[in-house]
């Protein structure tokens, strides 16, 4: 394994890790001390962390600090305000921001509080998917210790500042970690994206300004805060600094979250740090950040792992998270199971996305079966077209169509050659165990 | 049918937490979903409509939006197979052909002795130890048919 710098998972790993007295062991709640009362000014904290180039880890990667500066001045907007966190980590592939609520639930709270004293927040929210409820346990117990503490609540630390925390429990819908999805269904409502503008810092939670943030952007700031910008920019790349964590899964030998720099070779992760593709076979696609970044050949692997690097190779680094599939796999397959997911997923405020992911979704599936037709490979593209980019009012619609895209133009070979068989060449193969036809494969075999 | 006092207290400490009482309605199903049969019934909804002032449509609208909330009883143990591709690209066909089989329930549907729900879901955030399923709301990771029968085997009736 490469020695680089951590930071994100050192305590995670010790023992207890999750208990108030361990992370104060490690110096835990120094910085928002700091923060409170030397004092750090508000504006001196997003200023630091537009300096150290952090970026959203949630998918889009925007810039941390700059978002936090769209929030209105205080001076001249008395509405309330909100930070709320995205832990509603749906995207396939993706389990990095539960393995931070598990170990390290006090890291996230510490992160939160600096937050909403630079946003001037006295309140937060913390959006948990409803399935994660070992991970909301473990949130919900360490905020009791906080608060207890006086770390959460009134006079934080014998301050002036005061800020409540609240734990909220979705219940399964991965459109509600889309930032305006997750405002309504906090709001108690269906998860419906809201058009943009306004954005949330102006027009969020019951209307107010809100800052809506990712489980481990907010994570990080209390390091980039602690120990500077410049300390930051020692990792990662110019336009892609720090570390991030990247869950590997798939056909590799050592499936795990592991922590990397920003800009590692997507080959040293798969080859090294994961021991390489799994019982000694070839790799055939990778899929860079979860399954809206859409399939790669194995050609592409040492491709950087940064935001700017990917975009280049016509992929995004989305949530970091590599889903990794041997030469015994069926990238058809894997497609038909991602546009399932999109289908399934599309709130159905948009009719390009909903009827364009029931369609994605029932040609790749007809193609995966034995029923495709030549003019399939082109249908595909121009449902993708028709749905994207900017077509709908939130990206549902991209994540579906970058990955039809993304196999039409790396994979047409092996879609063609479904069609030409009339059924799959791979046995419909998902992987190693899975040799059993599907209903209808055998049907036109 | 009224709601059990206690799950009324409950509430009324949760939409303490909001500017705005009806956004504590999807905590409240599910807590309602747990202590209720494990589903939420049209009773359940207009129980819920009257506590947060709602027409009992709104209410049924954020029920049927949200894939964790049942309209109708599943079985005393529900088991929960994810299908989508980290799992599938490690065995979930066979894990959900063997969990089937074992509990006797077929897909989406529920054992005759009422005993096994059995459904499919969506990515769950166990990617890197796939395959998995969720028993009755606890996580079971990176499974072999062994651990399939093993793990279903021990579920008390």
């Amino acid at each position: 394994m490469s020695a680089h710098e951590t930071y994100l998972l050192d305590r995670a790993v010790t023992e207890n890790s999750h208990r108030l007295d361990t992370y104060r062991a490690a110096g835990g709640y120094e910085t928002l001390e700091k923060v409170l009362k030397d004092p750090v000014e508000p504006k001196q904290v997003i200023e630091e962390l537009k300096d150290s180039g952090l970026r959203g880890r949630g998918g889009a990667g925007f810039p941390t600090g700059l978002k936090l500066s769209f929030m209105p001045d205080v001076e001249k907007d008395p509405r309330p305000r909100y930070l709320a966190i995205n832990a509603d980590e749906s995207e396939p592939g993706t389990c990095k921001d539960r393995v931070l609520m598990r170990e390290d639930p006090h890291g996230l709270i510490e992160g939160i509080l600096i937050t909403c004293w630079a946003i001037r927040a006295k309140a937060s929210y913390v959006y948990v998917r409803g399935e994660y409820r070992h991970e909301y346990d473990r949130v919900a117990q360490a905020l009791e210790e906080a608060r207890a503490a006086g770390l959460v609540g009134k006079n934080v630390l014998g301050t002036d500042f005061s800020c409540e925390i609240f734990m909220h429990k979705g219940a399964g819908a991965y459109i509600c970690g889309e930032e305006t999805g997750l405002m309504e269904s906090l709001e108690g409502k269906r998860g419906h994206p809201r058009p943009k503008p306004p954005f949330p810092a102006g027009f969020g939670l019951w209307g107010s300004p809100t800052t809506v943030n990712n489980v481990e952007t907010i994570f990080n700031v209390p390091f980039i805060i602690q120990r500077g910008a410049a300390w930051y920019r020692t990792m990662g790349t110019a336009k892609s600094p720090g570390n991030f964590l990247c869950g590997i899964s798939g056909h590799v030998e050592r499936p795990g979250v592991y922590e990397v720099p920003l800009g590692i070779p997507a080959r040293q992760i798969i080859e090294e740090i994961a021991g390489g593709v799994w019982k000694g076979r070839e790799l055939k696609a990778w899929i860079p950040g979860g399954s809206s970044t859409g399939l790669m050949p194995a050609s592409t692997i040492d491709t950087p792992m940064d935001h700017d690097s990917l975009k280049e190779a016509g992929s995004m680094l989305g949530t970091g998270a590599i889903i990794a599939l041997d030469e015994t796999a069926c990238v058809v397959r894997a497609s038909e199971v991602i546009a399932r997911f999109y289908d399934h997923e599309s709130c159905g405020q948009c009719s390009q996305c909903r009827e364009g992911t029931q369609w994605l979704y029932q040609v790749f599936s007809r193609i995966e079966h034995g029923h495709g037709r030549v003019e399939d490979v082109e249908l595909l593209e121009s449902l993708a077209n028709g749905m994207a980019p900017g077509k709908t009012i939130c990206a549902l619609a991209d994540a579906a169509a970058i990955p039809t895209h993304a196999v039409v133009r790396h994979f047409r070979d092996e879609l063609l050659q479904h069609v030409e068989l009339g059924r799959c060449p791979f046995d419909g193969n998902g992987g190693e165990g899975t040799a059993t036809r599907r209903e209808p494969a055998g049907a036109s075999a | 049918m009224a709601l059990p006092q206690t799950l009324v207290s409950e509430l009324d400490e949760l939409v303490t937490h909001y500017p705005e009482a009806r956004a504590a309605l999807i905590p409240a199903l599910h807590r309602c979903q747990e202590e209720l049969g494990g589903w939420i019934s049209p009773e359940t909804m207009e129980d819920m409509a009257a506590y947060f002032d709602l027409e009992p449509v709104e209410v049924y609208g954020v029920v049927t939006f949200y894939p964790m909330f049942r309209t109708s009883p599943p079985g005393r143990h529900v088991v929960s197979v994810c299908h989508n591709v980290s799992c599938d690209l490690r065995g979930a066909r066979e894990i959900l052909a063997r969990v089937c089989e074992v509990t006797g329930a077929e897909k989406g549907a529920t054992s005759p002795d009422g005993k096994f729900t059995v459904t499919t879901v969506e990515c769950q955030g166990a990617c890197t130890s796939a395959p998995m399923f969720d028993l009755d709301g606890t996580y079971h990771e990176d499974l072999s048919l062994e651990d399939v029968d093993r793990i279903l085997g021990g579920v008390e009736a």
